[in-house]
């Protein structure tokens, strides 16, 4: 890269329209400046920082006060070359893409985090065995109990909303005309912002009313995920059908098909990609729920296989309580969310996975 | 098997807005019947009534009669779906079911019933339909291929298999031609020509050549303006239409002044 | 309807010279029975959404109401209770996890409007959705793993600029006498910012796409730059859909729970101390953590609690929707 080539014009022209695009009013920085005022930025910021504190400096420190040396700089020189209005442009530029880096910076600190610190205890015995017996500073123990707890739950908690997600969906896409179908479009907005402890408390107050205060199943957990997962597996579900044309019930309807069978062999059928997989996506969302287990199902330190009996172990408050419980429990802890984030990292590639395989054929 | 459609005073209505008034007509057996006119003037609302496909927009509705040889179409007890598989539409853009074959698309009528059939029963039923269509030799040896693999018109000629394959008294056709290149328009115009041997042809059309090209009877529909409900203005042999209407706004359609 | 002398079975079956095929295409069961019922199943389920809604405040009032009744001297026998009422207990409460919220909103609003602006007008456009996948994977990660970032990455990463503010800045009282470890209403705050910014960026971004191609081009053909562009199409564009994108995050992140259970060390003051910690707790945190040892009256004001919680939520989002809703009525968008 040579500096001299792209230049500016230095001498302002004034009559000729030909010169004007050359004119100092379009004078821009040439593309490369970015870069370099971005590598000057941080190496200045290196050297005043080994200078300052004496030592090396950390990457953060380096990072930020570079950020500050940049927009400070190539603010400076935009305005002298370019103009306020140009340095304006680069500033929010700077500031936009600013925001994103910024935003990445927890994603993958997080991702490495879990996958580093979770990778110390996990292992196919961490997968396969409980916490029966497992005490004090002993390392060993595994989330097996937890797994089955999880999944069984989370099965469950679909077991009741995809049903009922489905239907509703189909009653607000195919039938529902008029104030209740604008109400329960309502309530299902509402549904949406009820907070996840809000659910458990409720699926608590629900169980222990009916069943008397020492109730306590698996169950009861999976009623408080459904409670929050209904609403998603429905809005997911009606845009799915919503994205159905007309033109294909109307065809059905004209081969005198009634508008049942049209629903599920027409509707359904062209739109199951997309409910799969959001279905897939709001399991996902829900697997990683805590609160309302730790409220409703607690821990146990074996597998529990029955749904409707007993206290049950599941993921993320197995994380949560040895998390609480320190030494050893730490690193199980961060083994149990590795396996978490794996869980539910599998259900959104599956789940895009089968949104690309099962599209319609030939439909865009 | 293809029958007469008599309709007398039909006004249809979507929800308090008159739509169109006071159509009374006779459909031939046997023959194409053409429906003509400027857009919004209730033509195709009309066609749709024939098979009650107007009840699938929420508030639509009619008063007056429609008789399918001697059969009130609204009768107190009539199932609409009864009525549209004796009365079979095809669409302005061919609508082929995206997730099904070529095959599929045809027994979709059979299939999507729950029905039952013997294999060589629908592989009869197939070949029949797609040379009813005009299109067994173009697609006799890709049948599994999916049906939004083939061209505009053959989708179109493919949507009028499914539609026979039901086998109906009366064919309705919604401008099928409207979203077609000149050939594939051509196409379906000589299939028309044949069907009419065997149904009752109901077609509407916004071009008036195609009108006097396939139809034996034509009707007219105009509207006095916004807001004011299509009526019909007259209906006659399609010979005579096109040479000596008998109203003025008939005749100034058909040579263009205005529409 | 004019009523004619038809046959009860108004359309007869096809005729029977199409013999070949006529058997199947004859059995006429139009399955009427079988829509009423499938329509009656999708209409129960609707109303099973308004039931269940309706179930949860009620049952929520029911388990309540013990606690809502009680006297201050039945409520001292519940070990950890404060104040003379439920009310006067959940004040502090209510104050936390506005607090702690809307720190969160001040920090993720202008973070979230970059993000959506660098992937609906800055980015390049093969790389935008997949920029977008990317932030949405924030909104994969269980909130529970949020926590143990928190508690045990984040905390010490915001010590020394925490320390710095306090240093530099302490003749404000905001950010006055921070202790480390860094367990303070701060920096759940920063957890609860990068838990809500998924939602807050996906939905403006869809309104930034939305903005009218036209008002676009007619900027840039004005000899507007790309962030002149944005100030005078964009942005006023998007401006209500930003609000409530913004409602819908701040209705999130009140009822977050594990994020500030496991960050925060808890306090129950009227306090605007971010920087120290035992000065604040939020509804859902204080639930989750007194909950598994309580039991009778205890249950019951923790409950009540809930349902303040429930009521604050219900009131931002319905506040959220209104925004949009009436934004839907007038751009047309949609």
């Amino acid at each position: 890269m040579t500096a001299a080539a792209p230049a500016p014009t230095p001498t302002p022209t004034p009559s000729p329209t030909s010169s004007l695009l050359a004119s100092d009013a379009y004078r821009r920085l040439p593309r490369w400046s970015t870069w370099a005022f971005a590598s000057g930025s941080l190496v200045v910021a290196f050297l005043v920082l080994l200078v300052a504190g004496g030592g090396l400096p950390g990457v953060a420190g380096v990072v930020a006060l570079g950020a500050a040396l940049f927009v400070l700089s190539s603010g400076v020189t935009s305005r002298v070359v370019e103009g306020p209005r140009r340095a304006a442009d680069r500033l929010a530029t700077t500031l936009v893409t600013g925001a994103f880096l910024l935003a990445l910076i927890p994603l993958v600190s997080l991702l490495l985090l879990v996958v580093t610190r979770g990778a110390g205890a996990f292992s196919w015995t961490f997968l396969t065995t409980d916490m029966l017996g497992i005490f004090g500073d002993m390392s060993e123990g595994g989330i097996q109990h937890a797994i089955v707890g999880t999944l069984l739950i989370t099965a469950a908690a679909a077991a009741i909303s995809v049903p009922v997600g489905l239907l509703t969906a189909i009653y607000l896409v195919e039938y529902g005309r008029g104030p209740l179908a604008r109400g329960i479009t309502f309530l299902v907005d509402v549904m949406t912002g009820i907070p996840s402890i809000v659910a458990g408390l409720f699926a608590f107050a629900l169980f222990t009313l009916l069943l008397g205060p020492a109730f306590r199943a698996g169950i009861m957990g999976a009623v408080a995920l459904a409670l929050l997962m209904t609403p998603v597996v429905i809005r997911s579900v009606e845009e799915m059908l919503r994205l159905v044309p007309n033109e294909l019930r109307e065809a059905a309807y004209a081969l005198g098909v009634p508008k049942w069978l049209t629903i599920i062999k027409v509707v359904l059928r062209t739109a199951v990609a997309g409910i799969v997989t959001g279905v897939m996506l709001s399991v996902a969302r829900v697997i990683g729920e805590t609160a309302p287990l730790l409220l409703t199902v607690g821990m146990v330190t074996r597998v529990n296989w029955d749904l409707f009996d007993g206290r049950m172990a599941t993921l993320p408050v197995f994380a949560y309580r040895q998390y609480e419980s320190g030494g050893a429990g730490i690193d199980r802890a961060w083994a149990a969310a590795l396996t978490l984030i794996l869980i539910v990292m599998i259900l959104n590639l599956v789940a895009r996975l089968i949104s690309r395989w099962f599209a319609p054929r030939g439909a865009r | 098997m293809s029958k007469r459609i008599d309709v007398a005073d039909l006004d249809v209505y979507y929800g308090d807005f008159l739509a169109v008034e006071g159509v009374t007509m006779a459909i031939e057996p046997r023959q194409a019947t053409a429906l003509i006119g400027p857009s919004g003037c209730g033509k195709s609302t009309f066609l749709r009534t024939l098979n009650r496909m107007h009840e699938v927009i929420p508030g639509a509705r009619v008063t007056g009669k429609a008789l399918m040889d001697g059969q009130d179409l609204y009768g107190a007890d009539v199932d609409p779906v009864t009525v549209r598989r004796q009365i079979g539409m095809v669409f302005q853009r061919p609508n082929p079911f995206p997730t099904m074959s070529i095959a599929d698309n045809v027994l979709a009528g059979v299939r999507l019933n729950n029905r039952r059939m013997p294999k060589d029963a629908q592989q009869d039923l197939i070949e029949q339909s797609l040379r009813g269509a005009n299109l067994w030799n173009e697609v006799k040896d890709r049948l599994a291929l999916p049906g939004s693999s083939l061209s505009g018109g053959q989708q179109q000629r493919l949507c009028i298999a499914r539609a026979i394959a039901v086998k109906p008294q009366v064919l309705l056709m919604d401008e099928p031609c409207s979203a077609l290149d000149p050939i594939s328009t051509l196409a379906i115009e000589d299939l028309i020509a044949e069907l009419k041997s065997d149904y009752t042809i109901v077609i509407v059309t916004h071009n008036m050549q195609q009108a006097a090209r396939v139809s034996d009877r034509t009707a007219f529909f105009n509207i006095a303006g916004t807001g004011k409900p299509g009526r019909l203005i007259e209906m006659d042999d399609t010979a005579t239409m096109f040479s000596s209407p008998r109203e003025q706004a008939t005749e100034d359609y058909i040579s263009g002044r205005f529409g | 309807m004019p009523v004619t002398t038809t046959p009860p079975r108004g359309v007869p079956d096809p005729a029977p010279s199409r013999a070949d095929a006529g058997a199947a295409v004859r059995a006429a069961s139009t399955g009427r029975v079988a829509s009423r019922v499938f329509a009656g199943l999708s209409t129960g389920a609707g109303l099973l959404i308004l039931v269940t809604l309706a179930a949860v405040a009620a049952f929520l009032l029911i388990r309540a109401w013990p606690a809502l009744s009680a006297s201050p001297e039945e409520l001292e026998t519940v070990s950890w209770f404060t104040g003379g009422s439920v009310a006067e207990y959940v004040a502090p409460l209510v104050f936390g996890t506005l607090l702690a919220s809307v720190l969160a909103l001040l920090l993720a609003v202008p973070v979230s409007i970059g993000i959506a602006l660098f992937i609906s007008h800055y980015a390049p456009r093969r790389l935008a959705q997949g920029l977008g996948y990317l932030i949405d994977l924030l909104a994969a990660i269980p909130s529970v793993v949020y926590g143990l970032w928190g508690a045990l990455w984040l905390i010490g990463q915001l010590d020394p600029v925490f320390t710095w503010l306090s240093s530099t800045l302490g003749f404000v009282p905001l950010v006055a006498d921070y202790q480390a470890p860094a367990k303070n209403i701060m920096s759940a705050s920063v957890v609860l910012a990068v838990m809500i910014l998924p939602i807050i960026t996906a939905v403006s971004r869809e309104v930034f796409l939305q903005t009218p191609r036209l008002h676009e081009e007619a900027s840039l053909a004005l000899g507007a730059t790309r962030w002149e562009m944005v100030r005078q199409a964009v942005l006023p564009f998007g401006r209500s859909g930003v609000i409530s994108a913004s409602m819908l995050g701040l209705g999130r992140a009140l009822g977050e729970t594990m994020a500030v259970l496991m960050v925060i060390s808890p306090g129950f003051l009227f306090s605007f101390f971010l920087l120290r910690p035992g000065q604040h707790q939020t509804i859902a945190a204080n639930i989750a953590s007194k909950f598994p040892e309580s039991s009778g009256l205890g249950v019951s004001v923790l409950i009540a609690t809930g349902l303040a919680l429930f009521v604050i939520t219900f009131v931002v989002n319905l506040a959220a929707r209104w925004i949009i809703a009436r934004r839907a009525e007038y751009s047309g968008a949609n």
